[in-house]
């Protein structure tokens, strides 16, 4: 990969290493494939025979949960730019912990879905529930792979890989997962007002 | 033509500060002994995976055009048995006849085959990959890993794809748009059981391609460009190449969305889709889906999906033509703006494929209106070909012909576009040849003559040597006046009321007048497959034996040609060229040649400038 090395005799463009735009990119991608599902969501909701039942009250701690993992990684980043290298792992390991934590809470509160009688499919489900399931799941498997690339750079900070002149790796995750973050307040939002 | 040419240093001026560093380690790459396995099969390299596409997509298009042979065999000759044919296709030959289920099947796979695997990754993926970095002036992709990983899903996607159609109860069957519920329901035909699971299966890995390719292709026009090479002084098969990636990388998404939904459908008994059937006088436990919502959802999808078709074949060809016209190409500026008209509508006439779902009639003309205002980008870009013709020096190479070709094919197949937006006569003629005809001028088949326009004219870079001229006409030909003698009678018959995806009409005696044409396109059709067999010949036979080509053959402007006969890894032996001019300084006025590439700069050629280059000389 000799990309980095070739940028200076490139014609100037967006300033973005090309890494980190190839994953805004897949962000972008990512995010069409809610933009599907949220306006087939109300396309669906506006033809009737729509069950309507409330959130579970959980759904705000979950939020609370990703918002602080948000904070955390926040902060490895501003620790990385300043070479405090034990406060960067310390940092991830808290946001891949809140990462987890957030995962567990929307498992448990699917099952307390299942518990009110609000299923995925089967004879008793209606698409408004089936449509919960989708977009907590689809946003769950998004968050793994989250967790997976937090993995990746907490593992490369304790290789010294992560630091003020190698903030690549970091501002990347960083990114993605603020997105995932915002990706999962959106959701919430839309659920909470097309309930 | 090579003496033409400046040598890189000169071009190179002072930029060249930290390239030499840089150049050492490209140096000590092509020396570097690579396996086979690197070399070949699991390769980095740009331009190994642009060739590994189209290897695969001409697998893919003789595979669709057999398909297509098959079912047309069925519709000339209905009453006539085809046991001949049962060594190959087993038990779908039932009694000397075609069995029904597996006509759909076949009318299926050939959709699905030619508008994703052919036309999509055959095309994008081969020329995509192929010039985005040799055009631009970059070593290669902006990840030649996920690069290669877009290659290897889509192998994956067609290996599944391929084994789908051996299995028992055959591949897909409910068209290539698979509406449910009819593709959500195994019990319903055959075709929905396994077949379409593993269709759903192969193009999740078909999407995952598709995005990996898609964003490595945007981020390499975005971030890798040479020194010089500004968006308007790009190379109009970038452009176009660029938009569509965009097109891909905001619609596959949402048809994923949709086939994970219809996945959940089939296999875990949500009701996204499905609603109050009965079928084989059993009530179905799903209730409050809307198959409507698929549609919705899959033409999202669909419809950029015929400009990720199209769009790279209008690339191409304004490339070729204005090269072998000698001419600048007629309004470069127009034609990136209507490039950016069509994406940009592409997103929003996708109802227009659903006037009969029973849409609100006001609904239905918003998408009219919207539908036809996408002749004007399409007249734009249509009149500048034209216009790039007229009064060129025009050389008649295989590539060029089979650009006019594309042209024509565009303008037949675009006028019917006019009618069949129009929601009233949409609704006449939805389910008639009509439909067939259009779109398989206006999207199928200019899409595959831009293809051939490009394996033609950039055959002597991918391979060193040139194809047949002779057999390429011949090919031309053959194939143009082919998809004519197709396709135009379609039009006749559908405008009569003769109806699409019907196995058998004998029962009809209203369609029975029909036969001797239907006769007709059916032998016009096998006779355009076979006269594909003299391009594989003349493709795979040139690989090896055809003549040898320069570095220039074509005496173009754009970048590619700057490498040598066959760029190794890296693209350039020496330093990258950086840009000075626009792509089509054809036949400039006092100018010592009737081309000057992209990397000369203006101070060489004091005697064409013209008065505002006289400040960059």
């Amino acid at each position: 990969m000799h990309t980095a090395e070739t940028l200076n005799t490139k014609e100037p463009s967006t300033g973005i290493h090309p890494t980190r735009f190839l994953l805004m990119l897949m962000i972008v991608s990512i995010f069409m494939i809610f933009a599907a599902y949220t306006s087939a969501y109300i396309v669906r909701r506006n033809e009737g025979n729509w069950l309507e039942f409330d959130l579970p009250a959980g759904f705000l701690i979950t939020s609370l949960i990703i918002v602080l993992s948000s904070v955390t990684v926040q902060w490895a980043w501003f620790a990385a730019r300043k070479d405090e290298l034990n406060q960067v792992r310390l940092a991830l390991a808290l946001t891949l912990t809140f990462g987890v934590a957030f995962l567990v809470g929307q498992w448990l509160l699917w099952g307390q879905l299942v518990d009110s009688r609000i299923f995925f499919g089967g004879t008793d489900s209606n698409p408004s529930g089936s449509f919960l399931y989708v977009l907590t799941g689809v946003h769950g498997f998004h968050l793994i792979t989250g967790l997976i690339f937090l993995l990746v750079v907490l593992r490369k900070s304790f290789k010294y890989q992560v630091h003020s002149r190698q903030m690549l790796s970091i501002g990347n995750v960083t990114i993605y997962w603020h997105f995932l973050g915002a990706l999962w307040l959106y959701l919430y939002l839309f659920l909470l007002l097309n309930h | 033509m090579a003496a033409n040419l400046p040598t890189h240093a000169q071009v190179q001026g002072g930029i060249g500060v930290t390239e030499p560093g840089h150049d050492v380690h490209e140096h000590h790459d092509e020396h570097h002994e690579q396996s086979f396995l690197q070399k070949y099969i699991f390769s980095t390299d740009h331009k190994v995976i642009a060739k590994q596409f189209l290897i695969t997509g001409i697998f893919w298009a003789i595979l669709g055009g057999t398909l297509s042979s098959l079912f047309r065999l069925q519709l000339g000759w209905p009453e006539s048995t085809l046991e001949w044919l049962s060594p190959f296709l087993g038990k779908w030959i039932e009694a000397g006849k075609l069995n029904p289920e597996f006509y759909l099947a076949l009318v299926t796979m050939h959709g699905t085959i030619m508008v994703f695997f052919v036309l999509t990754a055959g095309l994008s993926g081969t020329f995509s990959n192929f010039l985005i970095p040799l055009q631009i002036g970059a070593r290669d992709m902006a990840s030649g890993f996920m690069n290669m990983l877009s290659y290897w899903f889509f192998f994956l996607s067609s290996v599944v794809m391929f084994l789908s159609l051996f299995l028992e109860t055959g591949p897909a069957a409910a068209g290539w748009t698979i509406y449910p519920p009819l593709s959500a329901l195994p019990q319903a035909i055959p075709g929905s059981g396994m077949g379409m699971t593993m269709w759903l299966v192969s193009m999740a890995l078909f999407i995952v391609s598709q995005l990996l390719g898609g964003v490595n292709y945007i981020t390499t026009v975005i971030n890798l460009r040479t020194q010089g090479m500004s968006m308007s002084k790009l190379p109009l098969t970038i452009w176009s190449f660029f938009l569509t990636a965009v097109l891909g990388l905001l619609s596959f998404p949402v048809l994923f969305s949709a086939a994970l939904l219809l996945i959940f459908d089939r296999s875990f008994g949500t009701s996204f889709f499905l609603s109050d059937i009965y079928i084989a006088g059993q009530a179905l436990p799903n209730t409050g889906g809307s198959p409507i919502l698929f549609q919705h959802l899959f033409w999202f999808l669909g419809h950029p999906e015929v400009y990720i078709v199209i769009m790279p074949a209008m690339g191409m060809v304004s490339e070729i033509m204005a090269t072998n016209a000698r001419k600048p190409i007629f309004g470069y500026r127009a034609m990136i703006g209507s490039l950016l008209g069509i994406s940009l509508l592409s997103f929003v006439v996708w109802a227009h494929h659903m006037f009969v779902t029973g849409m609100n009639p006001f609904l239905g003309s918003v998408f009219m209106f919207l539908t036809l205002i996408i002749a004007v980008p399409s007249a734009v870009k249509t009149f500048n070909w034209l216009a790039t013709l007229w009064r060129g020096n025009i050389r008649f190479t295989t590539a060029m012909l089979f650009s006019i070709g594309f042209v024509s094919l565009f303008i037949a197949g675009g006028l019917t576009g006019i009618v069949l937006g129009n929601a009233a006569l949409d609704i006449q003629m939805h389910n008639t040849y009509f439909v067939v005809a259009h779109f398989h001028l206006v999207m199928g088949s200019s899409a595959f003559f831009g293809l051939w326009a490009g394996v033609y004219h950039w055959f002597p870079k991918m391979f060193g040597r040139m194809m047949d001229e002779k057999l390429g006409y011949v090919h031309f030909w053959l194939t143009f006046l082919g998809v004519y003698l197709v396709f135009l009678p379609m039009h006749y018959v559908g405008i009569a009321g003769f109806p699409r995806r019907y196995y058998s009409w004998t029962g009809f005696d209203t369609f029975s007048q029909f036969a001797n044409l239907n006769k007709f396109i059916s032998v016009a059709a096998i006779l355009a497959f076979f006269a594909q067999f003299v391009f594989i010949f003349n493709f795979f036979y040139s690989i090896f034996r055809g003549r040898r080509a320069s570095e220039n053959p074509w005496r173009s402007t754009t970048l590619e040609w700057t490498t040598p006969v066959v760029p190794g890894h890296g693209n350039w032996p020496g330093a990258i060229p950086a840009v000075h001019r626009w792509p089509y300084d054809y036949s400039k006025p006092g100018a010592a040649d009737d081309f000057i590439p992209q990397h000369v700069p203006y101070s060489q050629t004091q005697s064409s400038n013209l008065p505002y280059e006289r400040e960059m000389e």
